[in-house]
Order: structure tokens, then C-alpha cells, then sequence
């Protein structure tokens, strides 16, 4: 239940008291945003006691009679314009004349009340602007989160960028100094993990850059008809030289051409995560196996690996953004913690999800529906919203 | 790795922990040049352990670990079961936060239970001076 103060102004003692006497008995209940209002009413009989209850703050909705004794309703409403009062105004008035609501509503105000008014009368216009006082205070609350989130995401990022940078510069501080000889050849391990991470960083930019492309649902998509097996098959094509590296075979099962309407780029994307971390978290001598097939008008594509797989609670903050499994297995993986978060929100603009399935040591499936994309898709903002809202935030 | 007896190594002991793997290989490098016998832990939880297990000379720990104050728990830890073993800060913490904090005064090395607070990006050079000073008495 959330409280709403009303001021009332008017020099009538009779409108002050009828006006307290219908709101105070009364709560609003805003289905739609989920909230129950009741009202504590104060009374001003003049402007200037008007002015100082405003100027005092925590009123939330004034109802104003036009014509006071010392000063006009208008004067008021110039006042809170000027001296940027938060509160809703609604103007009552005798005189309901176009001329005043027309001249009341430039000035800022919500809503008229012609007098006499109906307690129903006071009570219809005093729920409509409850729920605007409400919507308001809500929209403002989500933008304040809004900022907020934005605002971790970046110190984030920037923690993340800098972690290696410190690496890197402290690499090659060590080799400034001549810290372990005066031999190139000292330096190999040296020179090696500092190029490990930079190339560890590189991929963290482009997962960002992938990230706020999706997010921000400006980049174009272009649909069209696909088949998801070739893009897998290509996609394998590319992880082959590393898998073959390290001994990793790599199978493709698909009943022949699997159509989807969508986008190429996206899809690349989505394979090309879930491959080379099929890869990136084998074992050595390990395989991956990729199967894609279309039933029920989706697709559902599943890698499996044989790799380090997760327990329960790594499983649990998998799809987390900048969540990387630290373990002794992975330390020497290299990863940006975006790929899965991206893998998820490009497949809730397919309309579908991704699971997992994992046993530490033995290795992870992870599964990905998806839906034709299609003029009547969920815009990518929103799929975006659905996701955050999916996070409890 | 597990904790030998003092006895069978006249080398001082110096515990670090680090999140970073390639941080941690750096400090064994340069630590080991120094003279120290180097045990390393990446997380708070294993360092937790380090410190139980390991008597300590010396103590180097990352602030932000797996939990933003990671570090500090460390700190106040190894006081707690050695107050004569100097404790070495380090954070990137100032740089990203605005947030700047030392160990200058006893009251703070009171508060911060470490004896020296250094920032990241760290030199080797200052980190030698600090275990000089610090091990000097």
C-alpha cells in the first residue's frame, strides 16, 4: 500500500472537509501496476499557506481552487512550474470556462474539476492521477536502475581490460629490467603468455562489441532463409586446426539441409560459441559432436563434449556476463565471460533458450532451440528486457 | 603443495595470493630470486588454507578476489594467527574506483590489518624495497 499526499486549497471550509472526508475513506487499487494507493489529505485555505505546504515538499498531488483570496490558482501554478515543485496538479474550479482550462493546462496542470463536483467526480479524477503520480515514480525508478546497471557494466569491462593490461606491462617491465637475463631466448615463456593475453583481450573487445550490437538491437538484421547444418559445418571447418592440435575429433550429425529463417551473422555467432567452447574446454584426445535437426518448427542444435564439464553451482552462474569458471582446470583457458550471455540473448530473439547439461570431468552438452525469425519476431530491445527481467534485476 | 617443516629450508617463507595466474608466476620468479620459498594460492578460499598451513615470513595479497574484499579477510587472517608476520596489500582498487586507501598511520594498520598498501600496476623494484623495509626489524 503506498500513500499519496493530497494537498487541498480552497478557502471553503465545506470543500476542504467534503474533499478529506471522500479521499480518506478511500483506496485506489492500480492493477496494472501492481499497487494499492490510500490518501492523507492536508488542507490550505489561502495561496500563500498553499505555497509554503508545497515549497515544504512530500505533497504528491495538489488540488488547487482556481480562485483564492489573496492569490489566483494561476499564481500558484507559476510558482511550482518555476521553482520545479514535484507534485500533479488538478484545478478546481466554479468557473470551468475553455478559457481556464486551456490557460490551467499551459501552466502545468493535470486535470480539471468543475465545481459542484459528485464524490464520484472527485474520486474518478483523483485515481487518474494517482496512477500518473505512480507510472511517473516508477518510470523514473527503472531509468535510475537503468543508469545504475549501465554504470557496473562499464566498471566491469574496465576491470576486466585492466587485469591483463597489468599483466602485459608487468611482462614487460621484466624484460625492461633484464629480470631473468640478457638472452632473448629468457623471455619466450614471457613473451608467449603475454601474447596470450593480449589475444585474450582482443576477443573480450569483439565479444563487447557483439554484446552491445545485440543489446542495443541497432544493428540491421537481414533474414533470410538459412540452412544451420552448413553453417555448423563451416563453423567446425574453422575450429578443425586447433581441435586437430590437440587431438579433439570433431563430428557433425544432421538429417541433410536444416532450414531456419534468420540471420547468418547471428548464427555464426551462436555456433561458433558453442564450438570453440566445446573445444577450449575439452580434453586432450577428446570429441565434440554437433547435431542439428528441425522438428515442430524449430531447430535444436546440442554440442557435446567430453571435457572438464561443471558441478551444480558453476552450472548456476554460467549465463551470468563476465562469469568465467576459475578452477585449476581453466586457468589456462582463455575466455572473455561474454560468449554464453550473448549465446542466450541471441537465442531468446529466436523465441528460444539454451540448456545444459554437465558432469565435472566428463564433459557438458549444451543445447539451443530456435524459432523462424520473421517479420512478427520480438524486437531485439525487448527480447533484451525479457532477459534482464529473466536475471531477477 | 603442501607445507614443509620449516626446519629443512633456512630460506624465508612468503605466501601469495593472486587471481591471476600469470601475476602469481611473476611473483614466484621474481620472489624466488629474492631468496623466499614461494607458496601461491588463486583464490581466498585456498589462501585461507596457505595460511593455516604454512608458517609465514611474509604475506602478499591481492585485494580483489573472488570477493571484493578478499584481501582485507586474508589480512586480518594472517594477523590473527601470526601479528608479527608484515601483511603487503596489493589493489587496483584506487585506479578504477576512485577510492584510495594506505597503511600509513597505526590506527589504519589497525582497521586494515596489513602493514603496507601498493598499487597495481606493481613494480618489482618498489615491491623489493617494501620487503626490505618491512623485514629489516
Amino acid at each position: 500500500m503506498e500513500t499519496l499526499r493530497v494537498l487541498v486549497v480552497d478557502d471553503e471550509l465545506g470543500m476542504r472537509r467534503g474533499t478529506a472526508r471522500v479521499l480518506e475513506r478511500q483506496s485506489v487499487e492500480l492493477a496494472d501496476l501492481g499497487v494499492a494507493v490510500d490518501f492523507s489529505v492536508d488542507a490550505a485555505a489561502d495561496g500563500a499557506e498553499a505555497v509554503a505546504r508545497l515549497r515544504a515538499g512530500g505533497i504528491d498531488l495538489l488540488l488547487l481552487d482556481y480562485k483564492l483570496p489573496d492569490i489566483s490558482g494561476l499564481d500558484i501554478l507559476e510558482t511550482i512550474r518555476r521553482e520545479k515543485i514535484d507534485v500533479l496538479t488538478v484545478m478546481i474550479t466554479a468557473y470551468a470556462s475553455l478559457e481556464v482550462a486551456v490557460s490551467a493546462t499551459k501552466n502545468g496542470a493535470f486535470d480539471f474539476l468543475a465545481k459542484p463536483f459528485t464524490p464520484e467526480e472527485l474520486r474518478s479524477v483523483v485515481e487518474k492521477s494517482a496512477r500518473s503520480v505512480l507510472a511517473h515514480r516508477q518510470a523514473q525508478k527503472l531509468a535510475a536502475e537503468k543508469r545504475q546497471v549501465r554504470f557496473q557494466f562499464i566498471s566491469v569491462v574496465a576491470h576486466e581490460l585492466k587485469a591483463p593490461l597489468a599483466v602485459i606491462e608487468s611482462f614487460l617491465t621484466m624484460m625492461d629490467d633484464r629480470t631473468l637475463g640478457d638472452e632473448m631466448a629468457d623471455y619466450a615463456d614471457v613473451i608467449h603468455r603475454a601474447l596470450v593475453r593480449v589475444e585474450g583481450m582482443r576477443k573480450m573487445i569483439v565479444d563487447l562489441l557483439d554484446l552491445t550490437h545485440i543489446e542495443s538491437g541497432q544493428k540491421k538484421r537481414e533474414i533470410e532463409a538459412l540452412d544451420v547444418a552448413a553453417i555448423a559445418g563451416d563453423c567446425l571447418e574453422n575450429a578443425a586446426p586447433g581441435a586437430r592440435e590437440r587431438g579433439i575429433a570433431l563430428q557433425l550429425t544432421a538429417p541433410g539441409p536444416v532450414p531456419l529463417a534468420g540471420d547468418r551473422g547471428e548464427l555464426e555467432i551462436i555456433l561458433n560459441n558453442l564450438i570453440t567452447n566445446a573445444v577450449k574446454y575439452n580434453r586432450d584426445g577428446g570429441r565434440v559432436d554437433v547435431a542439428v535437426e528441425r522438428s515442430d518448427g524449430a531447430v535444436s542444435i546440442s554440442v557435446a563434449d567430453t571435457g572438464i564439464g561443471m558441478n551444480e553451482a558453476e552450472r548456476g552462474r554460467l549465463f551470468q556476463e563476465f562469469t568465467r569458471i576459475k578452477n585449476a582446470k581453466t586457468r589456462h583457458i582463455q575466455g572473455s565471460g561474454l560468449g554464453l550471455s550473448i549465446l542466450k540473448k541471441l537465442a531468446l530473439l529466436y523465441g528460444g533458450d539454451v540448456a545444459v547439461e554437465s558432469e565435472p570431468d566428463e564433459g557438458s552438452t549444451f543445447r539451443v532451440s530456435l524459432r523462424d525469425a520473421g517479420p512478427d519476431a520480438v524486437p531485439p530491445a525487448v527480447a533484451a528486457a525479457a532477459n534482464r527481467g529473466d536475471r531477477g534485476s | 603443495m603442501t607445507a614443509q617443516n620449516r626446519s629443512d629450508d633456512d630460506r624465508r617463507t612468503v605466501l601469495v595470493v593472486d587471481d591471476d595466474f600469470d601475476f602469481l608466476e611473476q611473483y614466484r620468479l621474481k620472489l624466488e630470486g629474492l631468496g623466499f620459498r614461494v607458496f601461491t594460492a588463486e583464490s581466498q578460499a585456498e589462501g585461507e588454507k596457505l595460511i593455516e598451513e604454512v608458517e609465514a615470513d611474509l604475506a602478499i595479497f591481492d585485494l580483489m578476489l573472488e570477493n571484493p574484499d578478499g584481501g582485507f579477510v586474508l589480512g586480518y587472517k594472517m594477523k590473527k594467527k601470526n601479528p608479527d608476520v608484515p601483511v603487503i596489500l596489493v589493489t587496483g582498487v584506487a585506479g578504477e574506483t576512485g577510492f584510495a586507501f594506505d597503511a600509513a598511520t597505526p590506527e589504519v594498520r589497525n582497521w586494515i590489518r596489513a602493514d603496507l598498501v601498493l598499487d597495481k600496476p606493481l613494480r618489482f623494484a618498489q615491491l623489493e624495497k617494501a620487503i626490505d623495509s618491512l623485514m629489516k626489524d
